[in-house]
């Protein structure tokens, strides 16, 4: 039932945005734990970079997501607990039970690897991209042995634009960029910036 | 007159043995100048006989499936052209739901049409009805940024991308005395003369190109390729006028008109291309491009096509 699900959602997104992957820095064969790192447009985000991955290498991938938007039952968390096996963390960090970088830990010494999106939120405004919370930085100081990759979403705020609810189908791509990591004694401004910065840089529309 | 069915698989027999020449001299090439895959040419060429091969059974199976699959098929092309077109358009947020209107609706309406034969309504459904209900829904959304270059992109891309895409499905509704049930092998004629052409140019460049015809537009199109591509497509489409319901002086003159036509459907496309920064349309036929890339040429010859033919040998 999940595998048949996955192959629908993913069947669906390569229909609506034929979606291609561009390998400008890593090798998507390699076996190796990996913290993906995005842009955060819409909620087909992780479907996106899930679909273009090798489906060995999707299987052990998990995206980081709000519990307050999946935990919410029905169709959704189906899809977000059993066909993606997210990593459900509380946003609001009143009541929550564990670290979310605990968590997340757990998940990469397990020998999974991370989707997460450092903007915290979707990025709703005009803006290329908002600035990174300290989250990814923490993440990178725990595990400093793993690599971070930066990956650009490409139009995939067009196909689902804020408030609609049909998407339109326009192609999309997905950038993987050359992996990172923290810096002996680098601090969390600088990294942040750093890492920002290096995603920035795979956007294939940046002027001038 | 002979049966539709076996002239149809005579014709399916001589693309197979025309692709498997090509793949055998493509393998050949290969082991003579790029045994390590290093004459990006070479590998771009198998990768184009390779992608051929894939687009020649699928377009037979559609018309071995005759009115049905021609439709289907057709209407799946202008659904990826569109999506490829689309992409590279000021569209913005505003126009979501004219852009849903246009994938969801005015796709789907044009090919019904189609099916039912309704040459008064699907010759004029795009160019009046949706020109003009259509910047209504993008009025409506208030933002006048851009407005009417976001309309005339949007009504162009259909134009291109399903009204003239779907002339070649639309061939099937002609009723010429004397060539009943054959109209498959029409639409046969057509998109072989065309790519023919479009594949003898890029011969014929490669092997005798001096002087380039459009240097800013497309660097690779040269005078010596499109006279030696057109000619010799036209002279295949004169050998082939059992296809149609043509003498082969008229195939000749038909010929002509389609390849010339696709030449320059082809250079207006590469314009687009160009303005817009991109190589390809896509990337969806390796070592093509996107579905515009291969289309591109059809789009512009398929209309006139459909007229010429309706104006000159259709009846009621």
């Amino acid at each position: 039932m999940t595998g048949l699900a996955s192959w629908a959602i993913t069947t669906f997104a390569r229909l609506l945005t034929a979606v291609q992957p561009e390998w400008a820095g890593i090798d998507p064969t390699a076996r190796r734990r990996r913290i993906y790192f995005a842009n955060h447009v819409s909620h087909g985000d992780f479907v996106l970079i899930w679909s273009v991955l090798p489906p060995r290498a999707r299987r052990r991938t998990r995206p980081v997501a709000g519990a307050d938007y999946w935990r919410k039952g029905g169709l959704r968390e189906f899809i977000g607990t059993d066909v993606f096996n997210s990593l459900l963390i509380e946003r609001n960090r009143e009541g929550a039970e564990d670290d979310p970088i605990a968590q997340m830990a757990a998940a990469l010494d397990a020998g999974d690897s991370l989707i997460i999106f450092p903007e915290g939120t979707r990025n709703l405004t005009d803006a290329e991209l908002l600035e990174f919370r300290s989250g990814i930085y923490r993440l990178a100081l725990a595990r400093p042995e793993v690599d971070l990759v930066p990956v650009w979403i490409e139009n995939l705020n067009r196909v689902l634009p804020k408030g609609a609810v049909i998407p339109v189908p326009l192609m999309c791509k997905v950038i993987f960029g050359a992996p990172l990591r923290t810096s002996y004694g680098e601090g969390k401004d600088a990294f942040l910036s750093r890492a920002r910065d290096a995603l920035l840089a795979l956007n294939p529309k940046q002027e001038g | 007159m002979q049966n539709v069915h076996s002239d149809l698989i005579a014709v399916i027999a001589g693309i197979g043995l025309v692709l498997a020449v090509a793949s055998v001299v493509g393998f050949i090439l290969q082991r003579r100048l790029s045994p390590d895959g290093g004459n990006a040419t070479i590998e771009n060429l198998n990768d184009r006989i390779r992608a051929w091969w894939v687009m020649a059974i699928v377009m037979s199976l559609a018309l071995l499936g005759g009115r049905t699959g021609v439709i289907i098929l057709f209407a799946i092309c202008s659904f990826a052209a569109l999506r490829e077109f689309m992409t590279l358009t000021n569209a913005s947020r505003a126009d979501h739901r004219t852009l849903a209107a246009v994938f969801f609706i005015v796709l789907p309406a044009q090919y019904y049409l189609i099916w039912i034969s309704w040459y008064g309504l699907y010759s004029i459904f795009i160019p009046v009805w949706v020109f003009l209900l259509l910047p209504i829904v993008s009025a409506l959304s208030g933002e006048t940024r851009n407005f009417l270059v976001r309309i005339a992109e949007i009504q162009w891309a259909l134009m291109i991308c399903v009204f003239c895409v779907s002339h070649v499905p639309a061939l099937m509704n002609l009723r010429i005395p004397g060539f009943e049930g054959r109209m498959v092998l029409m639409i046969a004629w057509l998109v072989i003369v065309v790519q023919l052409s479009d594949v003898l140019q890029y011969v014929w460049g490669k092997l005798a190109g001096r002087h380039k015809i459009a240097p800013k537009l497309s660097p690779s199109k040269t005078v010596e390729g499109f006279v030696g591509g057109c000619l010799s497509a036209t002279l295949i489409g004169m050998a082939l006028s059992f296809m149609t319901p043509f003498n082969p002086w008229q195939a000749g003159l038909m010929g002509l008109v389609v390849t010339i036509l696709g030449f320059l459907g082809g250079l207006v496309m590469s314009a687009i291309k160009r303005d817009r920064g991109v190589k390809d349309w896509g990337h969806t036929i390796a070592g093509h491009g996107g579905f515009i890339d291969r289309l591109d040429s059809v789009v512009f010859a398929a209309p006139i096509y459909f007229h010429l033919t309706r104006y000159f040998w259709n009846v009621g």
